[in-house]
């Protein structure tokens, strides 16, 4: 597996380090919500059998995180961005 | 208090050449980590131009000129490598670290010195594809290293402390090359 890391270019999956899933990115739910939204923010995430989007940290590399799209079915990586830029392009 | 003697991060370990292959210290250099602040590359672009006549280089590139230059040492960092400290005015736009003992700066030369490294890291050294000019961040071995091309020469920086295992494992990877191919 190769990550496209937007700054060095492919590199080996050893070079990253797995720091979970680009939906945990998401802002946490305010003190005021419900106890079961906190948990499900916490502790709850999809599994997809598909696309899906997770961070990645550059480790030994340029030290960037990054959003990483790929397939869970057919093990393809479509894509990286920078975490930082993961509001402007998806 | 004992006046302590100044020593290179390699000294007494380099240089070594095993077949074609040479590795050497680089020169004592004045070494600054300049990491612009979010928002002012534009900014830090323009001052190192005045400063220098350098601009802050692109990703996996380097910028110089006499006196100075830069290395691009990873996301929003670049590495100054000159003769004297960087313009003290950059520290408006970047954070300024002076790096300069953290530092093993060495050299490999000689036909093949791809093939050497390719026992060390996973990046494509051809001269094809990492050109003059071209800056990586990168694993050697287990160490993070900086490589980068400069004419005849890769140069490779590591952190002072892994200076003696760099040696090491370079030098293992020259020996073996050059065994091979006496046979």
């Amino acid at each position: 597996m190769r990550i496209p890391c937007p700054l060095c270019g492919d590199r080996d999956r050893r070079e990253f380090y797995y720091m979970g899933a680009a939906e945990a990115l998401t802002a946490p739910p305010g003190p005021e919500a419900p106890p079961e939204v906190i948990d499900d923010q916490l502790h709850l995430r999809t599994n997809p059998a598909g696309e899906t989007r997770d961070v990645w940290y550059h480790e030994t590399g340029c030290g960037a995180w990054l959003i990483v799209t790929r397939d869970t079915v057919t093990h393809a990586v479509h894509g990286a961005v920078l975490a930082e830029r993961r509001g402007t392009t998806a | 208090m004992a006046k302590l003697p100044e020593t290179s991060p390699a000294a007494g370990l380099l240089p070594l050449t095993h077949g074609g292959l040479t590795l050497s210290e680089g020169p004592a250099r004045r070494m600054w980590m300049i990491q612009p602040y979010p928002g002012r590359e534009a900014g830090l672009d323009a001052a190192l131009r005045d400063a220098h006549g350098i601009g802050f280089p692109e990703p996996s590139r380097s910028t110089g000129q006499r006196g100075g230059r830069l290395i691009w040492a990873g996301r929003a960092q670049a590495l100054w490598i000159g003769t004297a400290d960087p313009a003290p005015g950059l520290a408006q736009h970047a954070a300024l670290t002076d790096q300069s003992d953290a530092w093993a700066f060495l050299k490999l030369e000689g036909a093949g010195a791809e093939a050497a490294l390719a026992r060390l890291t996973p990046l494509d050294l051809h001269p094809s594809v990492f050109k003059r000019g071209h800056a990586a961040r990168a694993p050697l071995g287990h160490m993070s290293a900086i490589l980068h091309r400069r004419s005849a020469a890769l140069e490779l920086f590591v952190f002072r402390s892994m200076a003696r295992t760099a040696v090491h494992e370079i030098g293992v990877a020259m020996r073996s090359l050059a065994a091979r191919a006496a046979v």
